[in-house]
């Protein structure tokens, strides 16, 4: 169980400090300091272990958030705990930052005493939280609303409170994916995988009962009708469910039945390695003229419909360690040699489906005493493409609320795909 | 850009210093410099020259980027460039960086040197100074190989600067320290040694150090510089603080200086010159007396310098220990520090006394302050200020004292910390052996130290009494009364049971007759102890029954209950197990007389050095005990370093080999006793020792023996008997004559009777590598003298003799060998051999030859034997025993039946037989165990046929086995030698 929490600033000054065990004494938060933040070496294992205490820590932009524990924990429920933790924060006050961290103190530390009890983690839900927990000061309720939030906590369906009434009921739903690939310069995939998440955004009145249906290959070929309806479908690795889902329900029919909560929520994330489309392929040349020169040329090529518009496109081309000058010429988009990350940044905003496009540099060296060659580190690229890169399709969202009087038709219903480009590499 | 001062400020160092040291996080730093370096090298890279400050400016930012930890891998062509620009702070700079992240590239190495061979010879001294440092502060091999033959001619030449001449000075100490051989001072030594005349104090103090560390080399060339530094010391020592102005520290009169000059004085002997000698007493009595007198400032920094030359003026007259006066006075002198409220002096003060008190002139005034030490041990708050007075009370004591110090050891011992009572132990062990008068004290101090501080006892400690014990018949009994009355106690410590059992084992029976101590008290005693113990303990307890069964066979049923026990005879530990099965064997079966002769009292121990001494000086390490320094003393002339090293070599080696006391008692090899296996652990070396040499052999080539060598030869060291034994530390023989063969030459003789390649030789300065070869009656030997030492040898000389009437059996022809090896280096010298008759004696060798000024005398015999002429001849058994029968008179045949010392391995047995240079006959004997060899000895005189026939009983007790071995050859000497060589081989 989780012995205290501490956030630290970049510099290593602790901003927010509660121990919820004995165990913890306080000069863990030096030790973590000390041998973490401040430590010679870059530190990259998330988890530390310093004297028989563990640390596990995550980092948003400069500020360190480190769990302390003496015991052996879950790690996997404690990383689960800070990004819930993070989000938390993010959905009360915005961005994580040193800044935000110091003018809410008061209710970081009162958020911690309500997620975090003796060390377990407890309700973490916005929703809920945001109903007894508020910015707006003390302010008096009556016994009834005290009762009701009480029970609701404490209920079945802690995640939503009852009576809420929207005039226009709406539901969004975000299919956000994140491809990553890795591939050899002769266009060999060396491994794929995409991972998406699934992100409901509700306004729904009362109770209502939802049922979200995708095409998901065993559900298809279960209901015998694979190819007739041209859908395809595809193959789920693994995923993962937020907690108003029924489990027992997907265990035995495989269908995703649920109350969601009200606003926005990640309903689901899942993995695919299998029959990813990818949006773009590199294609890298780099000819090395004496030891002095450096030629490149990258093409990159879309691969998608023509309709479609990929946005945000961004090459990186990383450029050898003794580069004294770069001259670049590119059709299309901005190319600029950033010398303080050794790459040369291409960068694209829009770019159509089964396109291409082009970039030639010359790179010229400083000789040098080193042996050393140069290690040819991968080409990398960002983007974001307005489809599912898993083939992944919501066949349908129902809504049912018996109690109420508006039904499936009712609801006007949003569905959204994007994908993005996790960590999308060529080598050269 | 607008034309900014182009002076020292470099602006853009100083924006891209604070960037970083702005940087929020490591990733933002590493992006800053990845954009500078960039930056830098389109700069460097761009096709327009840049001007002296920029360059200086980006090679500044690149040593920075450096120093942060970042590689950098250019530059340093810029670098370069910057040494040949004539502004100061550029050049400062290029220095710098050169003398930061110098590799050894070899052109830019040479683009360096012509840039300090520039500065060196531009006269600006500035520049020279800045050259010089750049060579002190690389230092490398290159640059002494470059410049060490330029800086002594800056040094002594006339109108070099005086600052220049300092920075020379130090410059060329570093270049000698760091490689002395490049350095030669030869034709300046005269002159530097003159620059202690020189005006300037700076200078002096300079070129002092420099003195000091030549000449702790080679003090012969800079003898003059005694007479010259004492009449500067006095020259200081009267001068009136104020006479010397800037290098008057706080009243007292330049006292680096003359720590410096007293410190140069002890790398030599006493100066014989009536008048110097005079002069330098007169010196060190004002010093003496200045330490009297009333301090002229109240600040610390007043009397640490003042006692800083103080004590190094003691130390000087510790060294010459020649001036009774003078030794009397320190030894008060320190006294007074005894007391002292700085703990630093009180601290000096004892260590300076131990050396004091092993001076016959002062010992008697150090004693006079035995109060104060002891009071010191048992007070001082410092634990190292409290282990430098035991060491002190360890160095003063003697047969007047010596019962009181150890008392006084031993009551502090109780108390003492933990750091230092191994030690203490190991010093009251020692002491209490050196000055008993009478043994039974000893045998008390001891029991009682075992019962103080048993868990600090060494083993040595306790082996030490046992031999005491056994080898002096008139403490025999008072020792097994004590030890059994100190056994009584209920808690008694491991290390004393063990003594107990020893004792009680052997001289049990000297105090049988008392009914108090009857037998089965002292057996009942004993055992009572036995569960309690160790399994090394349990075993020497078991010994100790079976002698009780055989000193008191009253005692036989009970031991005998004891041993058949579950708990012996089936100990889950095979040592025990295998003690207790063998001695209930032993005391049933063999009958008494048997017994008495099986279990014999033990003999007297041969006296050797003490093992305590050894694991005192082991733990010490070189330099620090006083027992080591009257070693030194007796050594005769002390001068500095290189004797010292000699020591620690001693010292070390003495810690790396088990010491010689190891054995003692045999815990392990109970062979005295019950005759088990001698360890399996021998034989295995043997089989090593065997193939060693011959794998390598295979692969040698002439340049490589050495090192080739060198690595199987370690695993050879029980044979060998070489670099760790004490007796074969470099012998200082000052005579010419050749020194007397040295005791292992026989033994290294033997080694070689089977095997023609090898290490003949070796000690820690010298390897000596053979190879051989023979046909007929010639052979041709090459031997390989290897300097294992980083100084040259000088006057190498060997010469091969044949004394007595060798003369007329060998012809023997050497070449001489370069009288020049340099250090690390071998040289090769062939000895052409011919064999005129038979013979016995080997040829001697004598080498010798110079190593730092000691002369090193060694003589070895040459590993040549009769055998090495024989010559194989195959033939059938009918033949061979047709040829047996003919060498049938009593004369031609020799015989021996020997011990086989090395076990019966056929293979190895078949090698050794092949070495000797006979054929091996299959399928003659009737029996297959036994081999038979034929060979021809060829001299020039005649042929001598010889038949050999070794016979080996297996089947019998390992540790038992025994060999035959008959020789029948047509002339009487040669059988006898042959068979007396062989003998010593299996």
């Amino acid at each position: 169980m989780i012995g205290g929490l501490f956030i630290y600033n970049h510099k290593g000054e602790v901003l927010i400090s509660r121990v919820y065990r004995d165990d913890i004494g306080r000069n863990a938060v030096d030790a973590f300091r000390v041998n973490v933040i401040h430590a010679r070496q870059q530190v990259r294992s998330p988890v530390t272990n310093i004297a028989r205490t563990s640390f596990f820590h995550v980092k948003r932009s400069n500020i360190w958030l480190a769990a302390v524990t003496k015991q052996n924990v879950n790690a996997a429920m404690v990383f689960e705990f800070l990004y819930k933790m993070c989000d938390v924060m993010t959905a009360y006050f915005g961005k994580i930052s040193e800044e935000n961290i110091k003018n809410n103190f008061v209710l970081i530390y009162e958020l911690l005493d309500e997620i975090l009890d003796f060390g377990y983690p407890q309700n973490s839900e916005t929703g809920a939280l945001k109903t007894f927990i508020t910015q707006t000061g003390i302010k008096s309720q009556s016994k009834e609303e005290q009762s009701q939030i009480t029970s609701q906590v404490t209920g079945q369906i802690g995640w939503r409170r009852e009576g809420i009434k929207y005039r226009r009921n709406e539901l969004f739903l975000d299919v956000l994916e994140s491809v990553n690939l890795l591939m050899s310069p002769q266009g060999q995939v060396l491994s794929a995988h995409v991972s998406g998440r699934v992100v409901m955004k509700s306004y729904l009145s009362g109770m209502p009962e939802c049922k979200f249906g995708m095409n998901d290959k065993i559900v298809i070929d279960k209901q015998g009708k694979g190819g007739g309806n041209g859908c395809q479908s595809i193959a789920i690795d693994d995923c993962t469910f937020h907690q108003c889902v029924r489990l027992s329900k997907f265990d035995a029919e495989r269908s995703i039945s649920f109350i969601p909560p009200d606003g926005e929520c990640e309903l689901m994330r899942y993995r695919t390695t299998k029959d990813i489309i990818l949006p773009f392929r590199v294609i890298p040349l780099v000819r090395e003229v004496g030891r002095t020169k450096l030629e490149v040329k990258v093409v990159i090529k879309s691969n998608f419909k023509p309709s479609l518009l990929a946005q945000k496109i961004e090459v990186r081309i990383p450029t050898p360690l003794n580069t004294s000058g770069v001259q670049v010429i590119c059709m299309k988009g901005k190319a600029k040699y950033k010398a303080s990350e050794n790459a040369i940044v291409w960068k694209i905003k829009r770019m159509a489906g089964m396109k291409e496009s082009q970039i030639s540099a010359e790179i010229e060296l400083l000789p040098t005493n080193d042996k050393k060659k140069w290690a040819r580190p991968p080409i990398s690229m960002n983007f974001e493409v307005p489809f599912a890169p898993s083939g992944l399709k919501v066949r349908y969202l129902k809504v049912f609320e018996p109690k109420l009087n508006y039904s499936d038709h009712d609801v006007i219903k949003w569905v959204r795909y994007i994908g993005r480009s996790g960590i999308y590499e060529t080598r050269c | 850009m607008p034309a900014v001062s182009k002076g020292d400020g470099m602006r853009g160092l100083a924006v891209f210093i604070s960037d970083i040291r702005n940087c929020k996080s490591k990733e933002a730093e590493i992006k800053r410099i990845n954009k500078e370096l960039a930056n830098i090298r389109s700069k460097f890279k761009g096709d327009k020259a840049l001007d002296g400050y920029s360059k200086k400016k980006y090679v500044c930012k690149l040593l920075f980027i450096f120093l942060l930890g970042h590689d950098i891998d250019f530059g340093h062509m810029e670098a370069v460039n910057l040494l040949s620009s004539n502004k100061y702070t550029e050049k400062q700079i290029g220095y710098l960086f050169i003398s930061v992240l110098v590799n050894s590239n070899s052109e830019l190495i040479r683009l360096i040197n012509n840039a300090i061979k520039n500065d060196l010879s531009s006269r600006n001294p500035t520049f020279m100074c800045l050259a010089l440092h750049c060579i002190a502060n690389v230092g490398s091999r290159e640059m002494a190989e470059a410049f060490a033959g330029e800086i002594p001619r800056i040094l002594v030449a006339g109108d070099t600067m005086d600052s220049v001449k300092q920075s020379a000075a130090l410059c060329l100490l570093r270049l000698y320290k760091a490689s002395p051989d490049l350095v030669l001072m030869g034709e300046w030594t005269s002159r530097v040694v003159h620059l202690l005349n020189d005006q300037h104090m700076g200078v002096v103090t300079a070129a002092i150090s420099l003195i000091t560390c030549l000449s702790s080399k080679n003090p012969d060339e800079f003898k003059t510089c005694v007479s010259l530094a004492v009449s500067r010391l006095s020259r200081i020592v009267s001068s009136a603080s104020t006479d010397l102005q800037d290098y008057t520290y706080y009243f007292v009169p330049a006292p680096w200086l003359s720590c410096k000059l007293l410190r140069l004085l002890q790398c030599y002997p006493p100066p014989e010159d009536g008048a110097v000698k005079g002069r330098l007493v007169e010196c060190l009595e004002t010093i003496l007396n200045k330490a009297q007198e009333p301090p002229k400032s109240k600040k610390v920094q007043h009397s640490n310098a003042k006692n800083a030359i103080l004590f190094e003026a003691i130390s000087l007259i510790i060294h010459y220990d020649s001036e009774p006066n003078l030794l009397v006075r320190a030894c008060n002198q320190l006294g007074q520090f005894l007391q002292h409220r700085e703990t630093n002096l009180r601290y000096l003060a004892l260590e300076s006394m131990c050396t004091l008190a092993s001076s016959e002139f002062s010992h008697e005034a150090v004693k006079t302050h035995i109060e104060t030490v002891i009071n010191a041990l048992k007070t001082e708050r410092d634990v190292s200020v409290r282990q430098r007075a035991a060491d002190l009370l360890y160095a003063m004591c003697d047969r007047s004292n010596a019962k009181q110090i150890v008392a006084e050891m031993l009551s502090y011992l109780e108390t003492a910390d933990y750091s230092i009572r191994e030690e203490m132990v190991l010093k009251v062990a020692i002491l209490a052996e050196k000055y008993a008068v009478d043994y039974s004290w000893y045998v008390d101090t001891i029991l009682n130290l075992i019962r103080i501080a048993g868990d600090y006892v060494s083993e040595e400690v306790w082996y030490r009494v046992i031999q005491i014990v056994i080898n002096r018949d008139d403490v025999q009994g008072y020792a097994a009364k004590t030890v059994f009355e100190a056994l009584q106690a209920p808690a008694c410590h491991e290390n004393m049971v063990k003594v107990g059992g020893y004792i009680l084992g052997e001289f049990g029976n000297l105090i049988a007759g008392d009914p108090r101590s009857s037998p089965l008290v002292q057996f009942n005693l004993l055992h009572s102890k036995f569960h309690l113990c160790s399994v090394p303990t349990r075993a020497l307890l078991l010994s100790a029954y079976i002698k009780f069964i055989n000193l008191f066979p009253e005692t036989k049923a009970t031991i005998q209950e004891v041993l058949r026990s579950d708990s012996q005879i089936r100990n889950s530990d095979v040592e025990l197990q295998q003690r207790a099965v063998e001695y209930l064997k032993l005391s049933s079966i063999a009958s008494t007389d048997v017994l008495a002769t099986v279990l014999e009292e033990m003999p007297p121990f041969p006296e050797r050095e003490s093992s305590i001494l050894a694991k005192l000086k082991k733990k010490k390490g070189p330099g620090a005990v006083t027992v080591e320094l009257e070693d030194g003393k007796e050594r005769g002339e002390l001068n500095g370093g290189g004797d010292r090293g000699g020591d620690a070599a001693i010292a070390a080696s003495n810690a790396s080999t088990p010491s010689p006391s190891a054995d003692l008692l045999g815990l392990r090899s109970t062979a005295p006793v019950s005759g088990t296996t001698p360890s399996a652990g021998s034989l295995l070396v043997d089989v090593f020792s065997e193939a060693g040499p011959s794998a390598t052999s295979a692969g040698v080539n002439d340049d490589g023996f050495l090192s080739a060598l060198h690595a199987p030869e370690a695993s050879d060291s029980p044979l060998v008997e070489g670099p760790g034994d004490s007796d074969s530390a470099p012998p200082t023989v000052a005579s010419e004559d050749p020194a007397p063969p040295l005791p292992e030459s026989d033994e290294l003789l033997n080694k070689f009777v089977c095997k023609n390649n090898g290490v003949l030789f070796e000690n820690q300065l010298l390897q000596i590598g053979i190879k051989s070869e023979y046909r007929q009656n010639l052979g041709r030997m090459y031997l390989f003298y290897g300097n294992k030492t980083s100084v040259q040898f000088v006057s190498f000389n060997t010469t091969v003799s044949c004394p007595g009437e060798l003369q007329s059996q060998l012809n023997v022809q050497t070449k001489t060998v370069e009288p020049l090896v340099e250090g690390g280096a071998q040289v090769q010298q062939v000895i052409n051999i011919e064999c005129l008759t038979d013979f016995i004696d080997a040829p001697l060798l004598n080498i010798k030859f110079r190593y730092g000024g000691a002369l090193q005398n060694i003589s070895l015999k040459l590993p040549v034997t009769i055998n090495k002429f024989f010559q194989p001849t195959e033939m059938a058994a009918a033949d061979f025993f047709q040829r047996w029968k003919q060498l049938s008179q009593p004369q031609q045949e020799a015989q021996k039946i020997f011990k086989a010392s090395h076990g019966m391995d056929t293979e190895v047995l078949k090698a050794k037989l092949l070495g000797l240079g006979t054929a091996l006959l299959e399928n003659v004997d009737p029996n297959p165990e036994n081999y038979v060899c034929a060979g021809v000895i060829q001299t020039k005189a005649q042929q001598v046929g010889c038949l050999l026939r070794l016979e080996p009983n297996a089947q019998a007790q390992p540790g038992e086995q025994m060999y035959r071995l008959t020789l029948r050859s047509s002339k009487d000497t040669v059988s006898q030698r042959v068979c007396d060589l062989l003998a010593e081989q299996f």
